[in-house]
């Protein structure tokens, strides 16, 4: 045997030697997961949605009282400047109507959070499937995918080219006020932000040796989109969704604020106490104002906390 | 009959320009007109500068670009015209391994799924089980632990990542395996490993191979025939050692001399051939043959005019060149870049001078000295540049001259192995100062800043 092959055979069993001997690998999606885990953001945005979530299921169980019911509506005198603020019964103090405003707190945030989750869930699936098919079409279509692709992306464009505060006020005003509407207005706003990101991410896929070395191989197309080119599209809409939930909940209580949400204001959420408490916010009771304010403000600032920590644990350039 | 003809072979990509519709403007003529037989068994090596198309061929071998004309016979069966299930199909037969091991597998699938992804679309295999065994007797073959399976590619070092490759290539039992730039991201040493397995496969499988690479060594240690192309055709075509011992095509004979010897004595001797400006851009070739502007022996009659074919010149070594049997014998004389010295000093990073350049040199340096001693005589300065024979220096082209500096120096950074495109050096002043040698640079650098600062005025 001579010295070259011999040193090969050594060079190799090293190689084999420095391979773990675990019997399972490690797949992306696992590492980015434990690298969520590792970053202080995901953990304090994380926890923060779980309170979110965890006050959504159980509020309307321990609110004190009920949120509808005017009990003190002679302790409250609205256009005399006359609130009861925080006191032992009422920990948030009443409303003009003489309702507990705490209860309405905690009743308010079931209806916040579906609005925000409903709204994304409808803007990710249409906008995934319509950015999907685009995508698929112009990666592996050929010259007449590209022009199917070119057509759907035009019609996003047109929706994008609107403002999309006044998009969700035509939608929500054509479909009549509601709290589903506020769902779809709010949802159909994010259809083309989903739509670009997922299509874009599929180009830049759909480019790579790996589809190519697919297509080599002779896989289908319809299986190459599926397994191979969306897979690895996905982060960013991830990361997207998460993010999105925020500015969900915030435009849904823009809505709110405007009057198009939900028509019987005694029902409590968080956007529609927002809009009550602005005509006693300089005449007597700012406090009114602030605690939906605040549970708006720390929401949104979990799911952008958790977004931005996916965003890292999900960027390859940062596989170490 | 050869296992692999290709006849003809033309790429030719569309330039397209347009706001709502899309014009055809032109074209990138990628491959253009390839013919070679790749015989079952052997090892065909195709070499060229990037950008010449070598890859672009090996993928439209595979139907991954689209054939814009001729034809591609893999054993008796035309690919260019089958459709498209059929060509599928027909892949089978045919599979290519990637130049980047880690970008051509899916980062997202782990090694057993990336392996059974090509049996699964052809129908290998009746289940899982059935596959996982077949995977695990390539893996073994091609040096891969069988607990190689569960994990993902960016598990693996970059060696590694390429016998997942060439094994993705083998579970479907290939008749021709493409390897496109197969080493070229790899280490030195793990080069070698993976060229020995290439070959041990091919003796044990009996696989033919269509090499694709830029590495002349490794091309040569692999190859049984060897073609060299040059801006998307053939220029020359040979058995491997016979091309080695005596490339007869100028753009082969620049190639070869430019690779080192081991041997001291021998490379004190070597002569390089160093060729003139860059590759000519595929969307706008030059006439005639192709390499006639980068020719060192380019004549004046029939170069430019007519496009020399692969012709044979004996003992299966096809040149295509109108002038091989006359150079070959020493009888022409060298019309533009010149033979020197492998050794001389200064060859490796700077670009010569020539003659027609020097007297343009020497102006620029002693312009420089003048530039050093004294910024305030602009007058005299210009006189001497006049004196000088240069362009004559006048207000209009003082922006020209401001941008100087920036341009020069791109320039005056080493250039190994190419010396600057000549006919464009003569008329100008800034490609002038190209022309000089190493030792004159910073002399150079200050010749420009006086003149930057005498443009500066002039505005």
């Amino acid at each position: 045997m001579s010295v070259a092959t011999k040193t090969d055979k050594i060079q190799r069993l090293a190689e084999l030697a420095a391979t773990k001997e675990t019997s399972t690998g490690d797949s992306l999606w696992r590492e980015a997961f434990r690298r969520l885990k590792r970053s202080k953001m995901a953990i304090v945005g994380a926890v923060v949605i779980a309170l979110f979530i965890l006050l959504a299921i159980v509020g309307p169980y321990i609110a004190p009282y009920s949120p509808t019911a005017q009990t003190w509506r002679g302790e409250v005198f609205p256009n005399r400047g006359e609130f009861v603020g925080m006191r032992p019964e009422n920990w948030f103090g009443l409303d003009h109507l003489g309702r507990d405003l705490f209860s309405r707190f905690l009743v308010g945030a079931r209806q916040t959070l579906l609005v925000g989750v409903v709204a994304t869930l409808i803007g990710l699936t249409i906008g995934f499937l319509v950015g999907g098919l685009a995508g698929a079409f112009a990666t592996l279509g050929g010259e007449r995918g590209k022009r199917v692709d070119s057509v759907i992306m035009r019609f996003i464009d047109i929706m994008l080219a609107m403002p999309s505060l006044l998009l969700a006020v035509s939608i929500a005003a054509v479909m009549g006020q509601s709290l589903t509407t506020v769902m779809i207005a709010v949802g159909v706003v994010q259809i083309p932000v989903f739509a670009r990101l997922l299509r874009g991410s599929m180009l830049v896929q759909g480019s790579s040796d790996y589809v190519l070395a697919a297509q080599s191989l002779g896989v289908r197309k319809r299986r190459i989109v599926v397994s191979q080119i969306i897979p690895n599209s996905l982060s960013p809409v991830i990361v997207q969704a998460t993010l999105s939930l925020a500015t969900a909940i915030i435009e849904a209580a823009a809505l709110s604020y405007l009057g198009l949400g939900n028509p019987d204001p005694a029902i409590p959420e968080w956007g529609v106490m927002l809009t009550q408490a602005q005509r006693f916010f300089d005449s007597g009771a700012p406090m009114m104002a602030v605690y939906p304010a605040v549970g708006i403000i720390i929401t949104a600032l979990g799911f952008t906390l958790l977004g931005e920590a996916m965003r890292e644990a999900l960027d390859p350039k940062l596989r170490g | 009959m050869s296992l692999l003809e290709l006849d003809g072979v033309k790429v030719h990509f569309p330039i397209k320009k347009g706001v709502l519709f899309d014009r055809t403007v032109g074209h990138v003529y990628a491959v253009d007109g390839i013919s070679l037989k790749v015989e079952a068994g052997q090892t065909y090596g195709l070499v060229g500068e990037s950008g010449c198309g070598k890859t672009t061929l090996g993928r439209s071998v595979l139907r991954l670009v689209d054939i814009t004309e001729g034809s591609v016979v893999l054993d008796g069966t035309d690919l260019a015209k089958l459709p498209g299930e059929e060509m599928r199909r027909f892949r089978r037969r045919l599979q290519m391994v990637f130049q980047d091991p880690l970008g051509s597998l899916n980062p997202r699938q782990n090694i057993e799924s990336i392996l059974s992804e090509g049996m699964v679309a052809h129908g290998i295999g009746k289940d899982q089980e059935e596959r996982r065994e077949k995977i695990k007797s390539i893996l073994d073959k091609v040096g891969l632990p069988s607990n190689a399976l569960a994990r993902y590619p960016h598990e693996f070092s970059g060696g590694q990542r390429q016998r997942i490759g060439i094994a993705r290539a083998l579970v479907l039992e290939p008749d021709v395996i493409i390897c496109d730039e197969p080493v070229s991201a790899l280490d030195v040493s793990v080069q070698a490993q993976v060229i020995n397995l290439l070959e041990e496969l091919q003796e044990e499988l009996g696989l033919t191979y269509l090499v694709i690479a830029h590495d002349l060594a490794v091309v040569r240690h692999i190859s049984d025939v060897i073609g060299v192309m040059y801006l998307g055709s053939l220029v020359e075509e040979a058995p491997s050692d016979a091309l080695y011992a005596e490339p007869k095509h100028p753009y082969t004979k620049a190639l070869m001399s430019a690779v080192p010897v081991p041997d001291p004595e021998v490379e004190d001797q070597r002569e390089r051939i160093l060729l003139v400006g860059d590759l000519p851009s595929p969307a706008n070739p030059p006439s005639g043959c192709r390499f006639h502007t980068r020719c060192p022996w380019a004549q004046a009659e029939r170069c430019s005019t007519e496009r020399p074919e692969l012709r044979d010149v004996g003992g299966g070594h096809r040149v295509a060149c109108h002038f091989a049997e006359e150079i070959a014998a020493g009888t022409l004389k060298l019309t533009a870049g010149e033979v020197v010295s492998a050794t001389r000093e200064g060859v490796e990073d700077a670009p010569p001078t020539l003659p027609e350049q020097a007297e343009r040199a020497e102006a620029a340096v002693a312009e420089a000295e003048e530039a050093e001693e004294a910024e305030k005589a602009v007058k005299a300065e210009k006189a001497d540049t006049v004196e000088a024979a240069d362009a004559p220096e006048k207000a209009d082209t003082a922006e020209e001259k401001a941008a100087e500096p920036l341009e020069a120096g791109k320039a005056a950074e080493p250039e190994p192995r190419k010396a600057v495109t000549t006919e464009k050096d003569a008329t100008t002043e800034k490609d002038a100062k190209d022309a000089k040698d190493a030792k004159d640079a910073e002399a150079e650098k200050a010749a420009e800043a006086g003149k930057a600062e005498k443009a500066d005025e002039a505005v």
